[in-house]
């Protein structure tokens, strides 16, 4: 089951949840706020979603991961509003019997976040203005 | 018919608006609709050929005939993560 967020995301549980006897691996990613981009001060992102939709592409690509990597579990939180630097946006969490599939299944589910679901990041910059981070047309 | 218009970050910001109700004839398609915003919402003009249009939550094609009370949102690029 994905999650939309207002606050920070909560990592322990998630972790705690993945845990399971017949797994010797679980990676987790976190996508975290960078203070620059392209040259520039970044000192916040900013996340919209339209949400029923971005929780159902979230809900797709966790089942899709499970599907084609062959991993045990995979959970997907993504966080909305201000997220300040350093702090997680999205988190990817993937249980497994062994590393390898572990580790592709993650980064499979990261890119496809990136690309699936109605989600913007905006970012705010130390001079004051702000801008639409440029993505991808939804297919 | 009438329907529910979502706008979305830039297309938000653009349009100076989160969301409208369009009033639309009986048997109308989304390019109808579509062609209903775009005249509204000249400031929208440059991005038209970026935005992906869902339908009660699904993306959906200029020819997806529209039903009362149908929800349409306008999604820009996406770039979660």
């Amino acid at each position: 089951m994905a999650e939309l967020v207002e606050g920070p995301i909560e990592v322990e549980r998630l972790l705690a949840a993945a845990a399971r006897p017949d797994c010797g691996a679980v990676v987790l990613f976190l996508g975290t706020t960078r203070d620059h981009h392209e040259g520039r001060e970044v000192l916040r992102l900013e996340y919209e979603a339209y949400r029923p939709m971005a929780l159902a592409a979230l809900e797709q690509i966790e089942g899709d991961t499970v599907e084609r990597h062959a991993v045990a579990t995979c959970r997907i939180v993504h966080r909305l509003g201000v997220v300040p630097a350093a702090e997680a946006g999205v988190a990817v969490v993937v249980a497994a019997a062994h590393r390898g599939a572990a580790f592709d299944a993650a980064r499979w589910a990261m890119d496809q976040v990136k690309r699936a679901a109605p989600i913007w990041k905006k970012e705010h910059y130390a001079g004051g203005d702000a801008g639409w981070v440029a993505g991808a047309k939804l297919e | 018919m009438k329907v529910t218009v979502l706008f979305f970050a830039q297309v938000r910001e653009r349009a100076g608006r989160a969301n409208a109700q369009l009033s639309l004839p009986e048997g109308s398609r989304l390019a109808d609709a579509l062609a209903v915003l775009a005249r509204e919402h000249p400031a929208l003009e440059s991005l038209w050929p970026l935005v992906a249009v869902a339908v009660n939550g699904k993306l959906a094609r200029p020819d997806t005939p529209l039903t009362e009370g149908a929800e349409l949102a306008l999604l820009p690029p996406v770039s979660g993560g």
